[in-house]
């Protein structure tokens, strides 16, 4: 699983830049689904019919992920960028970004004669090495995504996009170990999650599932005067109750529940005070559905060292194979 | 259910205006005195004789009044402004549920929905001017004079118990009142008991410094309850709650009012020791009790102080620990059946 | 039951927004008699319909139909956190909804048991240290959900047997009547609707009527619009109506942006109302010769009408309801006078539905009236 979470991980899609992405990740899911597609929006979607008596499922995993977008080349030759979703300037003095073509380009910002602020975004630039304006490689509306090269310490697994390509990861391990399922299973690697979960929104009004279920990683409450929240990194997979955005379908939190206790897969219920996913727009598209999601525990979310647990994205393939594979009855 | 508890802390008696309360303790401490009498403040005064054994004139305060607010104008739309009988945290008071009035009115504390506050506003605490009290009527009328300018109001929160801990209003000092008509419902003590009844505690101690100067006690106790901070803390501030819910009554070694007889503080928790009765020392500092006027109205007495822990005290919804209340009463009653003059000697 | 009997029960029952479940019961129970069919949907909206007597559309099995939409739902809390505190046991707590913060010290509140599990429920109060006990950056502020905590009282042991991170809290206040018809308790928002639809329900109960009429409790109103958005979706009506509360006049609410108590319904001009429909809702009061308030609101948003509006290809909608004070705390005060003439006034308006009501509404938007 770590070759496919390296694969995943290190690759570049930004959000609306997906395409390497769904490259990616469509031959790892097309010998166990019965038909694929990609919509006009991009989502990569794969549907595996159900042996009957089952309801419609839509699980979800964002194929983007944050990025930056060129505005402006100065005379000097840097790129001038704003964020594609949820970019936190603490994260990027003289860190490393990719783009699509493979170029790599270096972050600083203005020089800082007060070292207790920090700048916003637009006093930030990427050095490409080019030498000015008119050499520079790089046009103004391309987008880039960090890079950097995932480390595996002990248990835990740590970089750039995590949030979600352990996501999509979860999706396709479970897919290759489902088998047989009631259900008609809609696995959506979705787009533009970052800028407000327009992808899932598109898919899931073509789909109206009944049961929405989607896959994202969730913060947690373990870090030196970090947040408070009740989630632990390696305590395993984090039961959405509620997000910023949304409140879990609470038959589908109490059939999750019951599902991990029955296995003996050892879970924690989340609620995250800050964020949402793809559940969000899932739960409210067209006649709306049952809608809740299995987060990864993940520090650090957003920057360059995105850390989950193994352990937990295991038991989280385990605990959505699980949910599948029975009858859900809400 | 502890009805005692229950009827006391429903009754009404904001400082100032404690009649009901008097009534009340004086109907149910009557066949248990030999005297009782209402000075000219309000306070209720009850004697109990003795067997004589022991040559000391005791006192046992509990104060009967309670915080509360005051009617203060009527606006045009028909609601109160009002005034504090006590002190408050203004953060306790929103969209509280009131008693106005001797006909007990029910009214809410109303003030700006949120939504219509600006950006600022909701960061800041809604100060008490701002805030109204709301019985329902629609103009100047007062509800057709069911309210007037001058009322008094008081919490409308019914006793409760949840487990081992009872829900309520008023506990500062209707349990104190409680444990001591307990205390009078008991057979007679070696020295003739004077129990005080006190009113305007919370507005300065000001009854106890009269009953005080009419009892010329060599010995007082009193009863009282003391807020509890036993609460949760951000986890970098290192701060020790004063008391804690369910170790027992706090006694007192120094307030801001007093500082404690010590040959009493030590035959207090030597008494809880003897009898397995749980105690707990209050943390020193702030607040204040009827002590203060006790100890230096009529010449000095020695005084001890043992306060029930609530949390939430001046506040619409108070808590405290049953097991809490069992054992101040029981250390009381041990206390006063043991107390000899060789309690106050003084060693060396 | 009497308005104030049909109140008490239905501010009394919890059903905070994605937990709603206790509350779809009782409306039911309430609605049952009322109504032809009745069912819950998968999100917990409470749908409930009656069929009128009118002409079914030409090449549909439908008639045309009246959606009534009051949501059901009410701000509430959830735990997030279970503290041990030197043994005690206390609750951490998030918004369900927009809950005005300011007004939660001091609150008495009922925490549901894990699993939804009745015989779990907790009552508690919620508290907050003192702010000598607070970082110096939190001091003489309104305590925020990170200085309050629910406590149940209880040692911390016992209180993880009973309650999860993710139940649901609600807040305990009986209703309380007060002078001159008036109420206050928790939930009147939006309960206060659903009563008055229930009596629009009572008017309809034995006359005829052409169109159909759907009336919805709608879930998590104060989320998301979630409900009303999926049922409108689901449902296809012809013109739907919001019934929700709206800001009554009282100690800092000024005049100019509120409305008066005890002074009849609230019918709401607004982007996302239909002119025709307003002008309907008006109409209707004329005859009863019943006394309305406009309010005029400049953007659109704040009621399950926002959501319904957009749904499909679009429908006509109106916003009906009564002036409330306190919105959003435990005292939320109104009359219950108010509470009837907006049922009364919205059977009356269903009772004139006719053939040619879509059509005049089209026309509405030609003319230059």
């Amino acid at each position: 699983m770590n070759d496919l979470i390296k694969k995943l991980v290190e690759a570049y899609g930004p959000s609306g830049f997906e395409d390497q992405m769904r490259a990616l990740i469509r031959p790892e899911i097309e010998p166990y689904v019965d038909e694929i597609r990609v919509d006009p929006m991009g989502n990569l979607i794969g549907y595996k019919k159900g042996t009957g008596g089952g309801l419609k499922v839509m699980i979800a995993a964002h194929m983007d992920e944050i990025g930056l977008m060129v505005t402006h080349i100065t005379r000097e030759g840097f790129l001038r960028f704003t964020s594609i979703g949820g970019v936190n300037p603490q994260t990027l003095l003289g860190n490393r970004v990719q783009f699509a073509d493979g170029i790599t380009g270096v972050v600083y910002s203005d020089r800082n004669t007060n070292r207790s602020t920090v700048f916003g975004l637009e006093k930030h630039y990427i050095d490409v090495g080019a030498a000015d304006r008119e050499s520079c490689p790089v046009p103004v509306g391309a987008a880039a995504g960090f890079a950097r090269e995932m480390l595996v310490q002990g248990e835990r697994l740590i970089s750039k996009a995590m949030d979600d390509r352990i996501g999509c990861v979860v999706a396709i391990e479970t897919l290759k170990k489902l088998g047989d399922s009631p259900h008609e299973l809609y696995f959506v690697f979705s787009v533009q999650e970052e800028v407000g979960v327009r992808g899932a929104q598109a898919a899931a009004n073509a789909i109206h599932p009944d049961v929405g279920i989607a896959l994202d990683v969730t913060l947690t409450g373990d870090m030196h005067e970090g947040v408070e929240m009740a989630v632990r990194l390696g305590d395993g997979p984090a039961i959405k109750a509620k997000d910023s955005g949304m409140i879990a379908h609470t038959g589908l939190v109490q059939l999750m529940k019951k599902r991990a206790e029955e296995t003996g897969i050892p879970y924690q219920i989340e609620v995250l005070t800050g964020g949402s996913t793809d559940a969000r727009a899932m739960q409210i598209a067209g006649p709306g559905c049952a809608a809740g999601c299995l987060s990864i525990p993940c520090r650090y979310v957003h920057s360059q060292s995105e850390t989950v647990d193994r352990r937990d994205v295991e038991g989280c393939v385990a605990l959505l194979t699980e949910i599948l594979r029975h009858p859900i009855d809400l | 259910m502890n009805e005692l508890l229950k009827q006391l802390s429903e009754a009404v008696g904001v400082s100032g205006q404690e009649t009901d309360v008097r009534l009340m303790i004086k109907d149910l401490i009557a066949p248990h005195v030999d005297e009782w009498q209402v000075d000219p403040m309000g306070n209720l005064i009850a004697i109990k004789k003795g067997t004589g054994a022991v040559d000391l004139r005791v006192m046992v305060d509990a104060h009967m009044d309670e915080v509360g607010l005051m009617v203060t104008a009527v606006e045009t739309n028909g609601t109160f402004k009002f005034a504090p009988v006590g002190g408050f945290d203004d953060r306790a008071l929103l969209g509280k549920v009131v008693q106005v009035g001797s006909k007990r009115v029910p009214g809410v504390i109303g003030c700006q929905p949120i939504h219509l506050a600006t950006t600022s506003e909701r960061q800041k605490i809604v100060p008490r001017s701002s805030m109204r009290i709301d019985i329902g009527s629609a103009d100047k009328d007062g509800g057709k004079g069911k309210v007037a300018v001058g009322d008094r109001a008081a919490f409308l929160t019914p006793y409760e118990e949840l487990g081992r801990v009872a829900l309520g209003k008023a506990f500062d000092d209707r349990a104190g009142c409680a444990i001591l008509i307990e205390l009078l419902r008991q057979p007679p003590y070696p020295f003739d008991l004077v129990a005080t009844f006190t009113v305007q505690e919370e507005v300065g101690l000001r009854g106890a410094q009269a009953a005080a100067f009419r009892v010329q006690p060599d010995v007082a106790f009193i009863l009282d309850c003391t807020p509890a901070y036993d609460l949760p803390v951000p986890p970098h501030v290192d701060e020790s709650p004063n008391v804690h819910l369910g170790r027992g009554p706090a006694v007192y070694v120094m307030d801001r009012s007093s500082i404690q007889d010590p040959r009493l503080v030590s035959y207090l928790l030597r008494t809880a020791a003897e009898n397995d009765l749980r105690v707990q020392v209050r943390r020193p500092g702030g607040g204040g009790t009827n002590t203060g006027s006790i100890q230096r109205t009529a010449g000095g007495s020695a005084v001890a102080t043992v306060s029930l822990p609530g949390r939430y005290l001046h506040a619409p919804c108070s808590m405290i620990d049953l097991d809490d209340y069992d054992h101040m009463r029981r250390l009381l009653e041990a206390a006063l059946r043991g107390l000899t003059p060789a309690v106050l000697n003084r060693e060396s | 039951m009497n308005t104030f009997e049909l109140l008490q029960t239905l501010t009394e029952t919890p059903g905070p927004s994605g937990f709603e479940r206790d509350i779809a019961a009782v409306i039911e129970k309430i609605w049952q008699p009322l109504v032809d069919e009745i069912r819950t949907d998968r999100l917990g909206n409470l749908i409930a319909i009656k069929k009128g007597s009118g002409r079914r559309r030409s090449g549909e099995d439908l008639r045309p139909r009246i959606l009534l939409a009051a949501h059901m739902d009410e701000i509430g809390l959830m735990v997030s956190r279970i503290i041990d505190f030197h043994g005690q046991g206390f609750l951490r707590v998030v918004n369900l909804g927009g809950v005005d913060i300011r007004h939660l010290y001091g609150q008495r509140v009922v925490v549901h048991g894990r699993d939804g599990d009745v015989s779990r429920n907790l009552k508690g109060i919620i508290g907050a240290p003192p702010d000598s006990y607070l970082p110096v950056s939190r001091r003489d502020k309104p305590f925020d959900l990170e200085s309050l905590v629910v406590d149940p009282g209880m040692a911390y042991d016992e209180l993880i047997r009973l309650v999860s991170v993710g139940d649901a809290v609600t807040f305990h206040q009986p209703l309380l009547a007060l002078e001159n018809n008036r109420v206050a308790g928790k939930a009147l928002d939006n309960r206060c609707s659903v009563a008055a639809l229930t009596v629009c329900l009572e008017v309809l109960k034995d006359r005829t009527h052409a169109w159909d009429v759907v009336a919805i409790a709608t879930c998590q109103e104060e989320t998301r619009l979630l409900g009303a958005a999926t049922t409108a979706f689901e449902l296809r009506p012809d013109i739907a109506i919001a019934l929700d509360v709206t800001f009554g006049n009282g100690p800092g609410a000024s005049d100019e942006r509120t409305l008066k108590l005890d002074e009849g319904p609230v019918i709401s001009f607004s982007p996302d109302t239909h002119p025709g429909i307003c002008q309907g809702l008006k109409a209707a009061a004329e005859r009863l010769e019943m006394s309305v308030q406009s309010e005029f609101v400049n953007t659109p948003g704040g009621t399950d009408a926002y959501a319904m509006q957009v749904a499909r290809d679009g429908v006509p909608t109106g916003i009906i309801g009564v002036a409330l004070r306190y919105m959003h705390t435990m005292v939320e005060s109104i009359n219950l006078k108010d509470v009837e003439r907006t049922g009364r006034l919205l059977g009356e308006y269903i009772l004139h539905l006719d053939g040619q009501t879509l059509s005049g509404l089209a026309e509405g938007l030609m003319s230059e009236k």
